[in-house]
């Protein structure tokens, strides 16, 4: 940095300028004071998700329950494993991330290389995961019905397994057959042009209701958590009370809006809070790009320091504490 | 830039002979603990599901330790578990990936009360604030089993 800040003062005057009392360079301290107020905002959000469960503490979705699925292991459920994966992978890609900064330090420019583009490898694969991990959640497995209240009303059955009663999910479509129904959905392009609607479900709650008495060994599941930290199996008559009382319509994976696994605010959180990260990941993995170029043709080597690569590496190490405690509170805890 | 590392961990515990060996060893460690996080997540032990202690009863010494033990009488140990594994997890990132070990104090400091000390009362305010409504709801007479 000699070469772009000049020194003014004197060595013997504290107030004459020129002092770096934290001993550490502007750019650098720049970032991290960005640092603090992005760890702010995303303990913000994390807050305002704590506020929300604290609201909804008996009825709120299981994550274990939720986060299932893994890549070409189609059907099995495999809670944690693969977000596990992607912690692992941003920590990985950490790793490579601070030995680019130390191979820095040393001046050498092929190791830096080398270990910006595994960073960058690392970063792509994670922000896949998450696109990956988002489109499974939005599609959903199982399915349930909404009720008017707005509460979500899940359907399984008691398997024995082991010798054990295990409460396992069934997929309303499993049971459940649609009817001819004349209603269509309706679009802008057949009468008011600014009015529409979007996609119709795929089953009415009459559907279900006559796939779920048609099937007694179904039962309905509710959000309610108790005393054994597990949700709420109704008995059968219940079962067919609620989808016949209460049932409003029927809804398969999540969006803004509803959310098959539980609370709507679950889903409004999981996008907001890790699609924040997501972005943030993005936009490491294109700074790093850059700086990866700027290696390549010589920039730092020329400027003899390069404590840009340092810079970038701590916006990178930030990004996967930031995963740290996202995984915590939304896998986890 | 070719400044001095500080190479050891856990107090002087394990002092390792390069940076790039500390890296390492550092990634080993946190690997260790998401694995007992992961494990702990997947199977969730029956004996770890409940807060480890009960609240105090009786008047304001009771109140006071409710208070300073809240961790242990209002969270299950498993969460508890979690929540100070990922704080683990985030002083070693900080300090060794993000050389805030190298740093001066006053930078050090500077950064890290300022965090500290603004999330612990957003936390507070917020789960204080969630807890209150979500009493209402219980309590007052708001339905919403329809």
């Amino acid at each position: 940095m000699d070469s772009t800040v000049v020194s003014t003062g004197t060595n013997e005057k504290t107030w004459g300028g020129g002092n770096q009392p934290l001993k550490s360079s502007y750019g650098k301290m720049m970032m991290w004071f960005f640092i603090v107020s992005d760890a702010l905002t995303f303990s913000g959000f994390l807050a305002a998700y704590g506020f929300s469960r604290f609201k909804f503490i008996d009825y709120w979705p299981i994550a274990d329950e939720v986060f299932t699925h893994v890549p070409f292991l189609h059907g099995q459920e495999l809670p944690m494993i693969y977000v596990a994966f992607m912690t692992f992978i941003l920590i990985m890609s950490s790793v490579t991330m601070v030995l680019a900064v130390d191979a820095g330090h040393e001046m050498k420019k092929n190791k830096v290389i080398w270990y910006m583009f595994f960073t960058i490898i690392g970063g792509a694969i994670f922000v896949g995961s998450q696109a990956w991990e988002w489109a499974t959640f939005i599609q959903g497995d199982y399915g349930a019905v909404q009720t008017k209240g707005g509460n979500i009303l899940q359907f399984g059955t008691y398997k024995t397994i082991d010798g054990e009663e295990v409460f396992k999910r069934v997929a309303v479509e499993d049971f459940t057959t649609a009817s001819h129904t004349d209603r269509v959905q309706h679009e802008n392009k057949n009468g008011l042009w600014f009015v529409g609607e979007s996609a119709l479900p795929a089953f009415s709650v009459n559907d279900v209701l006559h796939g779920l008495e048609s099937h007694p060994e179904i039962l309905v599941r509710t959000q309610t958590i108790n005393e054994e930290g597990e949700k709420t199996v109704l008995s059968r008559a219940a079962s067919i009370d609620q989808i016949k009382n209460n049932g409003k319509r029927y809804v398969k994976g999540a969006n803004l809006e509803v959310n098959e696994y539980g609370a709507p605010l679950f889903a409004d959180f999981f996008f907001f809070i890790t699609g924040f990260h997501g972005f943030h990941v993005f936009s490491g993995v294109v700074i790093n790009i850059i700086i990866f170029f700027n290696v390549i043709i010589g920039t730092y080597e020329r400027r003899k320091n390069y404590e840009m690569v340092e810079k970038v590496g701590l916006y990178w190490h930030f990004v996967d504490l930031v995963w740290v405690f996202v995984f915590t509170f939304f896998y986890l805890v | 830039m070719a400044h001095a590392h500080k190479l050891e961990i856990f107090r002087g515990l394990i002092k390792f002979k390069s940076n790039t060996q500390k890296i390492w060893g550092v990634l080993l460690l946190l690997s260790i603990i998401t694995l007992i996080e992961v494990v702990l997540g997947i199977y969730k032990p029956a004996a770890l599901m409940v807060p480890s202690m009960t609240p105090f009863e009786g008047g304001f010494g009771a109140l006071l330790g409710n208070i300073i033990f809240s961790g242990f009488i209002y969270t299950k140990s498993l969460n508890l578990i979690f929540i100070v594994l990922t704080i683990v997890k985030a002083y070693y990132i900080t300090w060794d990936f993000m050389h805030m070990r190298d740093e001066t104090k006053s930078l050090r400091r500077l950064v890290v009360w300022t965090t500290i000390f603004l999330i612990s009362y957003l936390v507070f305010i917020l789960l204080q604030e969630g807890g209150y409504i979500e009493s209402v709801y219980t309590n007052g007479f708001v339905k919403r089993d329809f």
